[in-house]
């Protein structure tokens, strides 16, 4: 699983990579996660208001932080069988 | 199997109606008790004297803070209950392809109603101009959301009464509108970073899902702790700068310095303000001690707004997109749309 945490760096996207590892770490899952900063290629998403997590390619949450369980709950379906 | 997963369903929305009931009464109770408990906690159980100067002020500071942070928590949550589905994804939608005067007039309102922190202006800003919303509506909803938002509104409602409200409102959707529509006849395309118009773009589509009762209440929850949790900091020092106003600076000081008939006091109230970073719940406590101290009520909202529309830290994120020249014409024709603004209120009035 490939997972971005889109952001140019506040404290939301932090808190965003954060719960996003908690997400995974919980899970027990193989997942790659990258910080996207750069502010083209967050608007290349469609995303304006930030922090947002794209899960392999497609946005899945925007301008707010979840819960870990949140994220737990988006990735859960989407871990590859 | 759907008999008992609907009254499940039911029965989870009756919980959460009964809650919503209990926190509204809550609100009300605490509303209502806010003075006589400052009284009681001063007065009877520290033993203060009420009417010394200090302790006045204390009282004064507690009972305000109280006050504008129920009204805030109050009005962001059912604010947020209605807006839960309003994103800046979403307006850009509304925006694209409009008739001019339409979507200038709609980006300033939605700026106002967007709930948006300003570390996201500069994805908007891509996100808008590289989708081919044109620079002045772009504008428009840039200006008009720090200017004109819910906290603005309660606060000034709170300290100002409803009349200057209103005034308040109209004058930053105007201001908003104006600078939109100046852009929008320059052609300042050349003038923004080349990176931006190479943005790729991608819309996030609706999916049409009507939010739950549920979904509402947790959105608005999550808005009103992210909200309240951003300004409340700013409400402090704002009452207690006010406070120290109210307290220290001799009565009639400003009515002599800064009356209705000194013009050049709304020019140097705006320029005052302008690198003073603040947002509405800072600055709105001490605008309403100088207004007590006799500014003219022009030139205390021409204060406001240069504080809220315009600060250093705001220049320094749109630098990334704009070159110096559209970004010092920004400034410059907000500024004189401010002063304009201070200047017609003070001669209204």
């Amino acid at each position: 699983m490939h997972i971005k945490v889109l952001g140019p760096g506040c404290r939301n996207c932090v808190n965003l990579e954060r719960v996003t590892r908690e997400a995974v770490d919980a899970l027990g899952i193989e997942a790659e996660i990258e910080k996207v900063t750069d502010y083209p290629a967050i608007a290349g998403y469609g995303v304006m208001s930030t922090p947002g997590l794209v899960v392999d390619g497609e946005v899945v949450l925007y301008g707010r932080v979840p819960t870990a369980a949140q994220v737990r709950e988006i990735l859960e379906p989407r871990v590859a069988g | 199997m759907t008999a008992p997963s609907t009254s499940a369903v039911t029965s989870s929305t009756a919980r959460l109606v009964a809650a919503l009931v209990a926190a509204a009464a809550v609100w009300v109770g605490l509303f209502a008790l806010n003075e006589i408990a400052w009284d009681v906690a001063l007065g009877d159980w520290l033993g203060l004297d009420l009417s010394h100067r200090v302790v006045d002020a204390v009282h004064f500071f507690l009972y305000d803070v109280g006050k504008i942070l129920l009204l805030l928590v109050g009005m962001i949550f059912v604010i947020g209950l209605l807006r839960t589905t309003l994103r800046p994804e979403r307006v850009r939608a509304f925006l694209e392809g409009k008739p001019l005067w339409l979507s200038l007039g709609m980006a300033a309102l939605l700026g106002a109603v967007t709930p948006f922190c300003s570390c996201s202006s500069i994805p908007l800003f891509i996100g808008f101009v590289a989708a081919g919303v044109p620079l002045g509506v772009t504008f428009a909803f840039l200006v008009a959301s720090p200017l004109v938002n819910e906290v603005a509104v309660v606060m000034l409602a709170d300290m100002f009464g409803w009349q200057l409200t209103g005034a308040y409102v109209g004058a930053g959707l105007g201001i908003a509108v104006v600078v939109g529509a100046v852009f929008s006849r320059l052609h300042l395309e050349r003038w923004v970073e080349d990176f931006v118009f190479a943005a790729p773009v991608a819309s996030l589509g609706a999916d049409g899902h009507r939010p739950t009762l549920a979904e509402r209440v947790a959105a608005a929850r999550e808005e009103t702790r992210d909200i309240v949790g951003r300004v409340w900091r700013w409400v402090l020092v704002g009452v207690a700068v006010g406070a120290g106003v109210h307290g220290w600076v001799p009565t009639e000081f400003f009515a002599t310095h800064a009356g209705p008939g000194n013009p050049f006091a709304v020019v140097v109230a705006t320029l005052v303000g302008i690198p003073l970073y603040s947002n509405a719940a800072g600055v709105i406590p001490v605008a309403e001690a100088l207004w007590a101290k006799g500014m003219a009520t022009g030139t205390v909202t021409a204060f406001m707004m240069g504080t809220v529309a315009l600060s250093i830290p705001e220049a320094v994120l749109l630098r990334r997109v704009l070159k110096p020249p559209l970004l010092a014409l920004f400034f410059g024709t907000v500024a004189v749309a401010i002063m304009a603004v201070g200047l017609v209120v003070n001669l209204v009035l």
